[in-house]
């Protein structure tokens, strides 16, 4: 293992130290905790929004607390979800009186863990809701399926009514209609190496790639010979677009998310196929996101998201943040 | 078969020396279908139960085991911290007041935690989880009252048998027919519970 940290306890507290002390103005952090908050928190009048989960993904979700956005991140362990303490906190520190709303996504560590915070905040009298994220298409039944990339334009597209002074329900609504619009799948050419267990978390040969991986070096479901770029892209677009309801003439957001060491080269590349695919379908691409968002420390290989846009998710994703 | 609280004390840490000494292990076990922090994950959690423990006296062992339940789902996270922390509270609650048990007051015990793991984690007896241990010991302990070297080989043999499993919970779920072949890390975890309670035992008793 070679990575860039001075110990494996303390990469977490770290990382949140450095991400504070980069971006004082915007940010600070809770004492004794990883969570991380707006440094205007709490927002008077105004739905406070949580994500979280294992470290490992950056920039989620850390890089998503700011105006518009998130108004805090919760940090576990590499690839542990936080613990429902931490969670609590970050409640505790965000809320306004206008209720929290807590972005999950779907491992049953970090559903478990924000369940048990939000029955601790109900008993302060905090109101909590929850939206629960399953985008990947990877897993066949879609009440199992994995929260991973798509997970960010929740928080984009929430955020941004949240910064309009949405009620709770209306936010809830809105980040529930996002996540029910929403399909990922993913593909890794090489593994991560999760720094407390010093290996990778598979090996896969020069010429082969795992079709829907997820996003925590945990292997895909499928092992298959390695294809070219177009070939992989048409496969990941292929295997979304059959879980989705789209017409010639939707309007869509395409994610092409890079899993932490794949080239922007490659992106691109990935998201020329992409687009010509859906509009050869005759979906409208609105928006495209092509870059970093939620990745898998140092795994290669990446995930196609698209989200059917209707016109408030539409107009709500277009006026928002990034 | 009867525990005091010392016993009870000795539990606790002799499941976090087993943790410690089995780390690399249950680690290996989930890598191979999770993501290979499990052992981290519960040395971590179990050395601050020891902290707590040797630094308290207790003389109800409901709320020694309300600790242990509280110190794991604050400081594990993943699933581990709130399965684990959830089963023993749901213990504790079941053991509040007393200063020993009997094999029915520990029997008690758990059966609620099984009843906590249930609920918190939605799995079934075969999903290849930590459950798959812990039913059939409370089955037995139900069935022919509380024996710490009977459930130790129960649990043993149990999570030998998640090998040939389909895992229908949890991250090994996501690799389907791949998850066979590799104990589930929960399982072996559990494993190593009633391992302690056996060891214990037998030195609190001779």
């Amino acid at each position: 293992m070679k990575k860039l940290i001075n110990g494996v306890d303390q990469i977490v507290s770290e990382m949140v130290e450095g991400l504070v002390a980069a971006h004082p103005d915007k940010l600070r952090s809770i004492e004794n905790t990883n969570v991380i908050v707006r440094a205007d928190a709490p927002v008077q009048g105004k739905v406070a929004l949580i994500s979280g989960g294992g470290s490992g993904h950056e920039p989620a979700h850390a890089g998503y607390v700011g105006e518009g956005l998130l108004d805090a991140a919760v940090s576990g362990e590499v690839f542990t979800s936080p613990t429902p303490d931490q969670v609590l906190e970050a409640i505790k520190a965000v809320d306004s009186g206008s209720g929290v709303l807590l972005i999950v996504k779907n491992y049953s560590g970090d559903v478990m863990n924000f369940d048990m915070a939000a029955d601790l905040a109900e008993a302060e009298d905090i109101t909590v809701k929850q939206v629960v994220i399953r985008d990947d298409v990877a897993i066949s039944n879609p009440e199992d399926r994995r929260g991973v990339a798509g997970t960010t334009l929740v928080h984009m597209i929430a955020g941004a009514a949240a910064a309009e002074g949405k009620s709770l329900d209306e936010v809830e609504a809105i980040a529930q209609s996002v996540a029910d619009n929403l399909r990922s799948m993913g593909v890794s050419l090489s593994p991560c190496t999760v720094p407390a267990s010093g290996k990778p978390g598979f090996t896969l040969d020069e010429n082969e790639m795992e079709i829907g991986t997820g996003i925590h070096g945990e292997q895909g479901v499928e092992r298959r010979e390695l294809m070219q770029a177009d070939a992989v892209t048409e496969e990941l677009v292929q295997h979304v677009l059959d879980d989705m309801h789209l017409n010639d003439g939707s309007e869509v957001a395409l994610m092409i998310n890079g899993q932490g060491a794949t080239p922007l080269m490659e992106l691109y590349i990935v998201a020329r196929k992409a687009i010509q695919l859906l509009k050869d379908r005759g979906i409208h691409v609105k928006k495209t996101f092509v870059g970093e968002y939620m990745t898998s420390l140092e795994m290669t290989g990446c995930s196609v998201t698209i989200l059917n846009l209707d016109k408030e998710r539409k107009r709500l994703l277009l006026s928002g943040r990034e | 078969m009867e525990l005091s609280t010392a016993v009870m004390k000795q539990w606790a840490l002799r499941i976090n020396a087993k943790m410690q000494e089995h780390k690399d292990r249950l680690s290996e076990l989930d890598q191979a279908i999770g993501d290979g922090d499990h052992g981290h994950n519960m040395a971590r959690g179990f050395q601050e139960v020891a902290n707590k423990l040797e630094d308290t006296s207790y003389d109800d062992i409901g709320a020694m085991y309300k600790d242990v339940a509280s110190t794991l789902i604050s400081k594990v996270g993943g699933a581990s911290g709130p399965l684990y922390g959830t089963a023993f509270l749901k213990a504790a609650n079941a053991w509040k007041g007393r200063d020993a048990l009997d094999s029915a007051a520990f029997t008690e015990g758990i059966e609620a935690a099984v009843g906590g793991i249930e609920t918190r984690g939605k799995a079934s007896l075969g999903d290849k989880t930590m459950l798959d241990v812990w039913i059939p010991v409370r089955d037995e302990m139900k069935e022919d009252g509380a024996d710490a070297e009977k459930a130790a080989s129960t649990a043993e043999k149990e999570a030998e048998a998640t090998i040939d499993k389909v895992a229908k919970k949890g991250r090994a779920s996501y690799l389907g027919e791949r998850s066979k072949g590799h104990m589930d890390p929960g399982a072996f975890s559990s494993q190593l519970v009633f391992e302690a309670l056996a060891e214990v035992y037998k030195e609190g008793a001779s």
